[in-house]
This record gives C-alpha cells, sequence and structure tokens, in this order.
C-alpha cells in the first residue's frame, strides 16, 4: 500500500495540438514544485499525473495545492489489482475520514463507493467491485450506512494498472502552467496589492520577474527582507523569482527637489514604469504588472493611470483593477502574502508623499514638469546599480 | 567594537539596546557550557562544581549593589524581573490594597504588565514627568493612598536618560503609613551609576545581564529580606521557589563575570565621552535639540536628541550606511504616526519626536568613535536636510 496523489489538469484539454507543450509545462512545474521532498516522484499517464512515493509528508499536498494548471487533486492509496487489498485501503481512508468528523456530527455516518474501471480485464466489473467493497466496510465498520445520493464521504476507487482507492478531492490552484504564457516584470512594492497581482498573473501561465525600488535610507533593509519574503511566497507558486533591487532614492530626492511636489507621486510612478519597462527589455519580458486598482489612491485615478502608462510603450496588466480592497486582502489571505504584507515597514510610495497630490493631472503638465530632471541619466545610473537576487521557496 | 573583530569603520552606539558581550566574559561562558556544565542541583561533584559558580556569581552581583546575596534571584532578563516584581507583588499582597503607582515613561515590561493588573480589577496611577522627564515628589506624594500597595519608578529611561530620585523617593515612601513596596527598575543605570539598594530602602529592583556585556537571556530581581513576592512560575523550587526551573549557567556565570569586570572600569569614562559627543554635536550641528534632561544632568550613556525636519528612522538608516548604528528608542512607523510614549511625555512637539535619535554609549567606546560619529552625522544632516517632508 502507497501513498500517492492524482493530479487533474483543466484547461490544457482544451489545446488542440499545442497540448503536449502544455503538459509539458505542468509535468515539469510540478516537478520543480516537489523538488524540496527527497524520492517523490511524478509520473504521467492518461490525461493526468500521479505524484509517488509520498511516504509520510503532508506537505507535499500544500505544495500540489500551489501548482498552477492542476484542477483538483486526491490523495490516494495505490494497490495492488485484487479485491482484498483494495477493500483495506478503503477501509483504512474510510476510518480516517471517520475520525476527521467532527465531534458535533451525530447520527450514523453515511457513505458510498465507486468504481470505475479502465482495465476491462479485472475480474470484477464497476457494479460488482462497488458491492463487495461496500459490503466489506459495512461488516468491518460499526454505525456505517450506505447512502448512494448524498453520502458524507464517497470512496473511489479506480482500476488500472494499479487500483487507487481515495476519499477525497480537493481544489488546486487551477489556471496555465507557468512559463506557457511567456514571462512579465511584476512591480512589487512591500504592499498588500502588488503580491496578489503577480499571482493573478502567474496564474495564467505568465513567468514573473520582479522590480522593487528601494529608498535606503528612507526605507530600511527590513523593508527589503520583507519583498524578498514576498518573493519567497509567491515563487511557491511561480517557481524562482528572478528579482531586481532598484537604488531608487537619487531619483525621489531628484523629483523633491526640482518638481512641483503635488505631481512626485505621478511622476515617481512615471519613472519605476520606465525602469521596470527596460529590466523587462533586458529579461525578455513582454508586459508589465502593477498592483493598481482604479480609484484607491491619487495616482490610481483613470487620469493618472493614463499617465503612468503614457511613460512606456508595453502593455501594462493591472489583474486587479476592478477589485476592492477587501477582495484584494481576501486574496492575499488566502495566497498566503498577507501577513508579511501588513508588516509595518515603509516602502519607496511613502517616501515625500505630497500633501495634496493631484488626482486628475494633465499629461502636458506631467510631460513638462519631468523635464526638469535628467531622467534619462537618473534611469541609467538606477540600472546600472541593481541588485539582482534569486529567490526560491 | 574594532577591538572585537568587527569592520573597521563601524561604530556601535545602540548600548542601551544591548551590548557586545566583553570578550572575557564570552570565554567565561563558554568554559561554563564546555566544561563547568553541572546542574548545580544535582548531588555529584558536577552540580557540586556548579554550584560554587552559581553562589559566586550571585555573591559577586549582591556585592556590586552593596546587598546580601539571599536577595538576589536569577531571571531571564528585565522583563521578567520587571514582571515578578510587579505582578508578584500584587498577587502576594492583593488582600491589603489594589492601588499602584507608576509613571508614564516607564519601559513597556513595567507599562503593560500594569495595564494587565488593570484589566485584572487593579487601578493604577500613571505619574506625569517634567521636561526634562523627572517625576515630582508632590505628584508622588499626593497619589499615595492607604491602599497603595506598590509603586514602581524606573531608575534611569531608556530612551532619554531622565534620572528619577529613587532615593528621595524611598524616604518619601517610609514616611508614608502604609509603606507600599518600592520596585526600581534599574535595567539602565545597573553598572553606570550608583546604586545602594539596601542603604536606599528599595524593596525590589530588577537588573539586566546584556546591557552589561553579559550575554542576552539573564538578569536579576533583587528582593529586600521579609518583602513577598508570589512566584511567576511553578517547578522545582529553584531560587527558594521564586523563579523555578534550571538556573541559566552559562548566562549567571557570563552575568557575574560582567559585573566583575564592571568592578575595574572608570565610572567617569562614559560621562566624559558624552560631554565631548554633546560638544562635537553642538558645534558641528546646531539646529539638534536634545530630548529630555541636559547632557549632565541624564544618565552618563544615553543621549537623545532630534534633527529637525529628519524623521529619526531616516537619520538612523543613514547613519547606517556610513556605519553608525544608533537607535529611535522605540520603533515606530510613521504610517501609523506612532510616537514614543516618552517623548509625549515630556511635551516634545511631534516633528521633533520624530526626529529622535538615541545614541548609548559604552565602557568599549572610545573618544574617537564618538567625534568621528559626529562628525558622520553633520554630513547625514546635511545630506538629508533637503528633503524636509511638507
Amino acid at each position: 500500500m502507497e501513498r500517492v496523489a492524482l493530479l487533474r489538469y483543466g484547461e490544457i484539454h482544451l489545446k488542440g495540438l499545442n497540448r503536449p507543450y502544455f503538459e509539458r509545462a505542468l509535468y515539469n512545474n510540478i516537478v520543480r514544485a516537489l523538488e524540496p521532498y527527497e524520492g517523490v516522484t511524478v509520473r504521467k499517464a492518461e490525461g493526468r499525473y500521479y505524484v509517488e512515493n509520498i511516504g509520510d509528508n503532508p506537505r507535499v499536498f500544500d505544495s500540489i495545492a500551489k501548482v498552477f494548471g492542476i484542477i483538483s487533486f486526491s490523495p490516494a492509496l495505490k494497490v495492488e489489482k485484487d479485491i482484498i487489498s483494495i477493500q483495506k485501503a478503503a477501509e483504512m481512508l474510510l476510518r480516517q475520514a471517520i475520525e476527521g468528523r467532527s465531534a458535533a456530527q451525530e447520527g450514523p455516518f453515511t457513505f458510498k463507493v465507486e468504481s470505475r474501471r479502465s482495465d476491462k480485464s479485472f475480474y470484477l466489473n464497476s457494479m460488482e467491485l462497488s458491492r463487495k467493497v461496500g459490503g466489506y466496510l459495512l461488516k468491518r465498520i460499526p454505525n456505517l450506512k450506505v447512502d448512494v445520493h448524498n453520502p458524507m464521504v464517497m470512496v473511489n476507487i479506480e482500476v488500472r494498472e494499479w487500483a487507487y482507492v481515495y476519499c477525497q478531492t480537493i481544489p488546486g490552484a487551477g489556471g496555465m502552467p507557468v512559463g506557457t504564457n511567456g514571462k512579465a516584470v511584476l512591480l512589487l512594492s512591500g504592499g498588500i496589492d502588488s503580491p496578489v497581482a503577480g499571482w493573478m498573473i502567474a496564474k495564467r501561465g505568465v513567468e514573473i520577474t520582479a522590480v522593487h525600488y528601494h529608498s535606503f535610507p528612507y526605507t530600511s533593509e527590513r523593508s527589503k527582507e520583507k519583498v524578498i519574503e514576498l518573493c519567497r511566497i509567491l515563487s511557491q507558486y511561480c517557481g524562482e523569482i528572478k528579482l531586481h533591487v532598484v537604488p531608487f532614492t537619487k531619483i525621489q530626492q531628484e523629483l523633491y527637489q526640482k518638481c512641483p511636489h503635488n505631481m512626485l507621486t505621478i511622476l515617481m510612478r512615471r519613472f519605476m514604469m520606465r525602469i521596470a519597462e527596460m529590466v523587462a527589455h533586458r529579461e525578455g519580458a513582454k508586459a508589465l504588472v502593477t498592483g493598481e486598482s482604479l480609484g484607491q489612491v491619487a495616482s490610481q485615478t483613470l487620469e493618472s493611470l493614463c499617465a503612468t502608462n503614457d511613460a512606456v510603450s508595453m502593455p501594462v496588466f493591472r489583474p486587479l483593477i476592478g477589485m476592492d480592497k477587501i477582495e484584494i486582502m481576501d486574496l492575499a489571505k488566502r495566497i498566503g502574502t498577507y501577513e508579511t504584507s501588513i508588516l509595518p515597514y515603509e516602502d519607496c510610495c511613502t517616501v515625500f508623499v505630497p500633501k495634496h497630490p493631484v488626482t486628475r493631472p494633465k499629461l502636458e503638465k506631467v510631460r513638462e514638469a519631468e523635464k526638469l530632471v535628467e531622467g534619462e541619466k537618473l534611469i541609467e545610473e538606477a540600472l546600472a546599480n541593481i541588485e539582482v537576487l534569486n529567490v526560491k521557496g | 567594537m574594532r577591538r572585537h573583530g568587527t569592520v573597521e569603520h563601524e561604530i556601535y552606539l545602540d548600548n542601551a539596546a544591548t551590548t557586545p558581550v566583553y570578550p572575557d566574559v564570552a570565554r567565561a561562558v563558554m568554559k561554563c557550557m564546555i566544561e563547568d556544565f553541572g546542574n548545580p542541583s544535582s548531588l555529584h561533584r558536577m552540580g557540586l562544581r556548579a554550584e560554587r559558580k552559581l553562589k559566586e556569581a550571585r555573591e559577586r552581583i549582591a556585592s556590586a549593589l552593596g546587598v546580601d546575596a539571599d536577595g538576589i534571584f536569577f531571571t531571564s532578563g528585565g522583563t521578567e524581573a520587571n514582571n515578578l516584581a510587579i505582578v508578584g507583588t500584587a498577587l502576594a499582597r492583593k488582600r491589603e490594597g489594589r492601588h499602584c503607582i507608576t509613571t508614564q515613561i516607564e519601559h513597556p515590561s513595567v507599562l503593560n504588565t500594569f495595564k494587565y493588573l488593570e484589566k485584572e480589577g487593579w487601578e493604577v496611577t500613571y505619574l506625569p514627568v517634567n521636561k526634562e522627564g523627572v517625576i515630582s515628589l508632590d505628584d508622588l506624594k499626593k497619589a499615595l493612598r492607604p491602599d497603595t500597595v506598590l509603586v514602581s519608578i524606573m531608575h534611569v529611561n531608556n530612551e532619554i536618560g531622565s534620572i528619577q530620585p529613587v532615593n528621595e523617593i524611598s524616604n518619601l515612601l517610609k514616611t508614608h503609613g502604609n509603606a507600599p513596596v518600592f520596585h526600581v527598575d534599574a535595567v539602565q543605570s545597573f553598572g553606570k551609576l550608583t546604586l545602594k539598594p539596601a542603604q536606599w530602602g528599595i524593596d525590589l529592583l530588577s537588573i539586566s545581564g546584556h546591557k552589561v556585556h553579559a550575554p542576552k537571556g539573564i538578569g536579576a530581581l533583587y528582593i529586600r529580606k521579609g518583602v513577598k513576592i508570589h512566584p511567576l512560575q511553578w517547578g522545582g523550587g529553584q531560587e527558594k521557589g521564586v523563579r523555578s526551573g534550571t538556573e541559566n549557567m552559562p548566562g549567571i556565570v557570563g552575568f557575574g563575570e560582567a559585573v566583575r569586570w564592571l568592578e575595574e572600569v572608570d565610572r567617569d569614562y562614559l560621562y566624559r565621552l558624552k560631554g565631548i559627543l554633546v560638544a562635537e554635536l553642538i558645534e558641528r550641528v546646531p539646529s539638534a535639540v536634545i530630548n529630555g534632561p541636559s547632557p549632565e544632568k541624564g544618565a552618563p550613556h544615553i543621549l537623545s536628541v532630534s534633527f529637525p525636519g529628519i524623521r529619526g528612522e531616516v537619520m538612523l538608516h543613514a547613519l547606517e550606511e556610513k556605519g553608525v548604528y544608533v537607535g529611535t528608542g522605540s520603533a515606530c512607523s510613521s504610517k501609523k504616526g506612532h510616537v514614543s510614549h516618552v517623548l509625549e511625555a515630556i511635551g516634545s512637539r511631534k516633528d521633533i519626536a520624530q526626529g529622535a535619535i538615541r545614541i548609548s554609549l559604552s565602557y568599549l567606546n572610545t573618544e574617537d568613535d564618538v567625534r568621528r560619529a559626529a562628525g558622520l552625522i553633520q554630513e547625514c544632516v546635511k545630506e538629508l536636510e533637503g528633503f524636509v517632508r511638507r
């Protein structure tokens, strides 16, 4: 009897001739996600994947749940194709399920056995197999009842090259395998929004490269550590992330000294976008990703977003654009970045915040204000001093 | 710091947060861990050897305070000593009254303990302080009630270095009918100022090892003979049942060794260093504002100074870049607009309070350290002055 997991993928089924490409990418991502677990292997067969040799490590399942492209998975027992082995496996799983039942639930425990047989040479047909296993379970476990319509637990049996028994189907992360939809540069602050934006784009199969703007001494080493930690959490979903830490202090100081203060934020964001675009070119990325959400702050009004966009020619993805703060926070909690995001270290966006930022900047005026600093020189200098870190979960 | 093999240009001036372990102390700790590692409660020879070491350290610390060794109870540090003093007294005397007095500028390990007591139905008076960060004896007199069972006042404030007249406070309390227990948090003054708890009539006094070049995780509470303390943890009855748990021998031995070393140092050295630092600072940065007591009236090792318009945290990081390590005295985030409760209590303007950095010295700092630090502070102020947030 061996612990395994059955992994199911969804959207990839829709792909036509490109399907092998997506399947290979997903396979590689699963293998990469399970790298930390010694001995665990991945095998592909009949439109699904098997993770084998799991042993006694439940963390494997947490890692599987974070691989984009998998719609659901089931922890299962892999056994010999004989009725006794199957019955024993079913009994073990069902007993576990009963133990896990909360004390508040009373009355008999209901179940149903459902069998599938792709190995037609197996000596029992599906109906017979279900009946035999169900009968065995009823005999062995007290206070048990069959309910074919609405069972508390469904005991699934699949007879293939081996027999697989499972009681649980866990939703996966969904989406597309990371790397199958190109690469994008994520502007990653230390806040709540940008990691969520990165996660959403990665979910669509995009490989993420991160850019963070660091304003020492206005921000601390700890704020940088925080961003590294956010990358580490994201990398559990999208694999290793290359993080570019851009020294941003000089640009902010220049803007502060030479430009109208009410435009500081918008000018700062234009510089961030330009630098991110340069990094994208270097990294072969085709788009920028930000955590902007319409109307959240002055720099995220429609006018401001236009003025920000104007600085670059690459497509800018804003997956959170229509989301409320509460929705974003919920998602951040779900993917595990929230607790890190709310650590109270300042990020570059809170340095030199004007009291009265323009909310409807006129593009002409913004462009004019920008001419007051030597933009190209500043950007070149920042690019030359980027610190690159490879972050892995 | 240079003497300890750290990077040549680094100057550590955050000694009120913690101090480097003195090399002789570290050697004693290591010896304790790998050679004299016995449990002082063990019956065999190794246990006896450890017990002797324990006794030796206890006596050394007692003698530094001028008290009987019986009165020294080892704890995990200053926080535990303060907790034990306050909650231990409250539990021991709850039938005699439920009122306590402390100040607005105490360390969180005292303030938060009193907040806990308040939740448990106790009444606590928080005495205000003047601009120099010192309480008034009149205020204390007025706050005293027949049901006051505990007065807890720190000796030296950890953020601004103000010194409370604990001797006079003690005298005042003795004349009060009910004789409340008097606890002094002496974590910042131990090893720097004269401290005579027995002579001054202090009942309870907290000290901590890592502020005086011993390791972290060791402290002690002095309990005057006859003062009742209810234990907060139960076990094998170590430390006469006041603080059970196998003794932290490496910590205790290190603490004892550090205290031995402290007896040899020149106590006026820190005042001299501080004098040089202040003189250099005032000359180089005329805009600097000194918070709390005037430098000669405050503790010898703590100086709180603000540079108007420059946030303390930014100044701290700018200095860090130049290899100078200072503190802000309180972990604050401008996002939340938190201002140090101590600076608020002495009535600092908000921008001054947000601009505060804490420079704290140790016997291992040199004149050159403070002179160079003053120069680097001047550089930072010049660089940052143009970027005052409006």
